[in-house]
């Protein structure tokens, strides 16, 4: 089912919607609770990137299978079951593979229930294509998430601890830059990358493609 | 935003096919969780007896075994199943001859941001705390979390002094904090400059949990040392 209107896109452009057009980090800034908390390492961030994928794929898949027999009046409460499943499911698989992990991500692996772009996901895209069409930009989506986290993760990381995956970068002279690794850094960096990530996207018209008011000042 | 609105809207949704559409899928939901739990539980346990163990061994040196046991008012019980009313949870750690070789509890109290919560490892020959590592904690970085590699404090947990009193009722003296530099005696523990709250938090938590556990345990030594 394509939205009226609009041009049907190619699957691979359907792909990468979530890791360019429409990043949730850098162009949507949706889910920035988790982007901002849990992203003091490397390590961390790409965790929670994956576990947020696949809570976007699971729900994905279920809210396009049903998507003719859900009523909508009652969407949103059978979406954030199917999420809210996911989301208990991917907890009890985290504690499962290493406690050390689940103990870092804390109470974010639980929020991800919160996280809007997936449930934007599911009433955007997910109630509306097939599930193939829908999984195909979902793993767009959970990638650009993920990238995003890491973007942030890594410098954070590497500013704020000096390490990269837990390697040490610079030697044992290294005066780490603390606040980095702290709520403020957070902001920090993600500010710092919507700078570079939007100048850009100004810069090459071309990347920008058919982006909504692309083409009324992109040269302006 | 874009377009006209998708999904047909029918005079009106029976109150039947929301139902219906709600409980499957909780129904199928349920099942998935089911499954999951069902799958992970025996992971999940390992992991945390592993994770357990690792933090034992590591406040008590030379340890190669560990059974965990509930410190009741009516004796010692193994520390399986729920724990009884008013009992304290610890750890008995034995070498490979089955030898004592020391005991372990976890502690914890408020800190600037969080509980901090430690293990500290309880010698019975010389009654002193003789390990000490930190579980959890949400402590700023670079200020509060040097309670886990600062040397100048772990060297307070060498040999803390937990003497129970005659009564055995209490300790002797209760553990304190004193400020950075100026420990003298041995239930003193020497602040890390800077991170005071974080530090009292540890000395508290120990506190807390000896002047508890230390009277309920004593009295069984000797079915520890005979294993339990």
């Amino acid at each position: 089912m394509a939205i009226p209107g609009q041009q049907e896109l190619t699957q691979l452009e359907n792909f990468m919607e979530g890791i360019w057009k429409q990043n949730p980090v850098f162009v949507m800034l949706l889910g920035l609770c988790p982007a901002l908390a849990v992203t003091v390492s490397a390590v961390n961030a790409l965790a929670m990137g994956a576990a947020t994928t696949f809570v976007l794929l699971g729900s994905t898949l279920l809210v396009s299978l049903m998507r003719n027999f859900v009523p909508k009046e009652v969407r949103i409460a059978t979406y954030i079951v199917i999420i809210a499943t996911f989301v208990t499911i991917v907890d009890y698989l985290i504690a499962a593979i290493s406690l050390e992990l689940y103990e870092a991500l804390g109470a974010f692996i639980q929020l991800i229930v919160v996280n809007c772009m997936i449930l934007g996901r599911a009433e955007a895209h997910a109630s509306r294509n097939a599930p193939i069409r829908a999984l195909t930009n979902a793993l767009g989506m959970g990638l650009g998430f993920t990238i995003g986290l890491f973007a942030l993760g890594s410098v954070r990381e590497i500013l704020g601890s000096g390490t990269l995956f837990g390697v040490s970068l610079f030697g044992p002279d290294f005066q780490p830059w603390v606040v980095m690794v702290l709520p403020p850094g957070g902001f920090f960096v993600l500010g710092a990358w919507l700078l570079v990530f939007n100048w850009w996207r100004n810069r090459t018209p071309a990347a920008t493609g058919t982006l909504k008011p692309a083409e009324g000042h992109s040269h302006g | 935003m874009s377009g006209t609105q998708v999904i047909a809207a029918p005079a009106r949704t029976s109150s039947v096919a929301m139902i219906r559409t709600l409980g499957l899928v909780a129904t199928v939901c349920g099942i998935l969780l089911v499954l999951t739990y069902e799958n992970t539980l025996e992971a999940i346990n390992a992991n945390k007896r592993i994770a357990l163990e690792r933090a034992v061994f590591k406040v008590i040196p030379g340890a190669a075994t560990m059974k965990s046991f509930y410190a009741t008012p009516a004796g010692l019980v193994p520390g399986e199943g729920p724990m009884p009313e008013g009992a304290m949870k610890f750890y008995a750690a034995y070498d490979g001859q089955g030898g004592l070789k020391g005991l372990a509890a976890e502690a914890g109290a408020m800190g600037y941001a969080d509980m901090v919560r430690v293990l500290y490892g309880y010698d019975p020959a010389t009654e002193t705390v003789n390990g000490y590592g930190v579980v959890s904690h949400r402590e700023t970085p670079g200020i509060g979390d040097k309670i886990i590699f600062d040397q100048a404090f772990l060297k307070n947990f060498k040999a803390l002094d937990v003497r129970l009193n005659p009564g055995k009722t209490g300790l002797v003296n209760p553990v304190v904090v004193v400020k950075h530099g100026t420990k003298q005696r041995g239930w003193e523990i020497d602040a890390i400059a800077g991170a005071t709250v974080t530090s009292r938090a540890v000395a508290k938590g120990i506190n807390d949990s000896a002047q508890k556990l230390l009277p309920l345990l004593v009295p069984h030594l000797e079915q520890l040392q005979a294993g339990g």
